[in-house]
């Protein structure tokens, strides 16, 4: 933050980085020759909805945009903090087709003004014995990290940390541990 | 990549602070403009002044967390608090400050902390109690926005030579008052001088006083702007703001009393029934122009 706007104090919405969402795909290959993770064709992009006509309007948008490709399947809802999701799921499983729909959702969004809104996009995958894992991808840092979830408020740090280790030089993961928050209780994984 | 927001810079703020901060700045070198021409060793009390503020910016979240009875709380024991700071904070890409909960049923949120990497954000069980997930938000987003302006360090620098005038003021004044009978033959000048440099002290405290105050009413002008942006719901802020200030009143004048020296790290302060006594001397602004200023942005939406 530079210093006039501390002395102001001003605080600049931060800009969402979208496109490191398109190495998710060659990320996947490496975790299904590594870890036997596949992709569930679901993913879903998190947003902060804000008051007024204008979101709605953007909101009316999304679901015109997507219900254009007849395999992909679009549900929005809203979580007990009060985040939207728009959830996309892919009857083919086609991870490119997904993330390609969820850069438009993302797009989208940031078009209309609410780029500063976006919290994050995840894509569902699973593992050969049925464990859950979720690649969160934060818009403001352009990182993505894993987050298993195995219950009620429990998470799978093994599996996390195996995921971490593997994806290394595919993909910008994030470095600071203490920003891989969970998110329980939402469409995706 | 271009900038899209929604919300328009608010220019008369940023420039009705900048002029405050000017006006404190001019105060200030004039201050020690005249120090330095009256006296030579004002050494002592700099020391003095500096050590003391420094050990209040330094431990500003211990002392705060301490006097507030607030504790920390893991993931563990607060998982939905936790679960909203945390996507507050990946929404802003601010690190995540430690989280507090007071024990008390005044309804009120601080954050304190000298830099955004040691941060503390306490809120009281009343708070939690009366408010909506989404009024919540905005009060926490409220307390983020001071983390990210960096509050705690600029009100200390700011305050730090008003809190040196004041002291060279009461030192003068009983100095004065104590030893200036028996020499007067002697170093008549001295006295003098004596006298100046408590006068001015006196003059440079009174102003530095209001122009702080003034100062902090800004800043939480702007960390209200900030917040309602972050979460882009203004009406939530503003219906937290009028259930919290409605609620300050009706509290018992025990917890009043404890928590008033606390103010300036509140959301809203517990002044009581005499809040519309003073506008000039408030730590925050009034609640009328705080929801005026809300119902503005949540316009622009």
């Amino acid at each position: 933050m530079r210093f006039l706007d501390v002395l102001l104090g001003r605080t600049r919405p931060v800009q969402p980085n979208l496109d490191v969402l398109f190495a998710v795909p060659s990320a996947a290959d490496t975790l299904h020759a590594a870890l036997d993770l596949r992709p569930t064709g679901t993913g879903a992009v998190c947003f902060k909805q804000p008051e007024g006509a204008a979101a709605a309007g953007a909101r009316g948008d999304l679901t015109d945009l997507l219900t254009l490709s007849p395999d992909t399947r679009v549900t929005v809802s809203r979580d007990e903090y009060g985040y939207t999701w728009v959830t996309c799921t892919r009857t083919d499983h086609d991870l490119p087709a997904l993330v390609t729909d969820l850069h438009a959702v993302n797009i989208t969004l940031a078009d209309a003004g609410f780029g500063p809104a976006l919290l994050c996009t995840v894509i569902g995958f699973t593992t050969g014995d049925g464990r859950r894992l979720g690649l969160v991808y934060l818009f403001k840092r352009g990182t993505v990290y894993p987050f298993a979830p195995t219950g009620a408020q429990r998470r799978d740090t093994t599996l996390e940390l195996q995921v971490r280790a593997e994806l290394g030089a595919d993909i910008p993961t994030e470095p600071d541990l203490s920003r891989w928050f969970p998110i329980w209780g939402t469409p995706v994984p | 990549m271009a900038t899209r927001t929604r919300f328009a810079p608010d220019r008369q703020l940023s420039a009705r602070m900048g002029l405050t901060v000017f006006l404190l700045g001019l105060v200030y070198v004039a201050f020690v403009a005249v120090l330095i021409v009256l006296i030579k060793s004002i050494a002592a009390v700099v020391v003095i002044a500096g050590g003391l503020l420094l050990a209040q910016y330094w431990f500003s979240d211990r002392i705060a967390l301490y006097a507030m009875g607030g504790r920390e709380v893991t993931a563990a024991q607060a998982p939905e608090l936790h679960a909203v700071i945390d996507r507050l904070c990946a929404l802003a890409d601010m690190p995540k400050p430690r989280v507090a909960i007071a024990d008390t049923d005044l309804p009120n949120a601080f954050a304190t902390g000298r830099t955004p990497q040691r941060a503390v954000v306490c809120v009281t069980t009343g708070l939690l109690r009366r408010l909506e997930p989404a009024e919540l938000d905005g009060v926490l987003a409220h307390e983020l926005s001071h983390i990210a302006h960096r509050d705690v360090a600029v009100m200390t620098v700011a305050s730090f030579l008003g809190v040196l005038a004041g002291l060279v003021a009461r030192f003068g004044l009983y100095s004065g008052m104590l030893g200036g009978r028996g020499r007067r033959n002697q170093d008549g000048n001295l006295v003098a001088v004596a006298l100046l440099v408590t006068g001015v002290s006196a003059v440079v405290y009174a102003v530095s006083f209001l122009l702080i105050r003034a100062l902090s009413r800004y800043r939480e002008l702007a960390a209200d702007r900030a917040g309602a942006i972050l979460t882009g719901q203004p009406a939530a802020l503003a219906s937290a703001l009028t259930k919290v200030s409605g609620q300050m009143a009706r509290i018992p004048t025990r917890d009043l009393r404890t928590a008033q020296a606390f103010n300036a790290f509140f959301f809203t302060p517990a002044l009581g029934q005499h809040a519309s006594l003073a506008t000039l001397l408030s730590t925050h602004p009034p609640l009328q122009q705080r929801l005026d200023r809300l119902a503005t942005l949540s316009r622009q939406l």
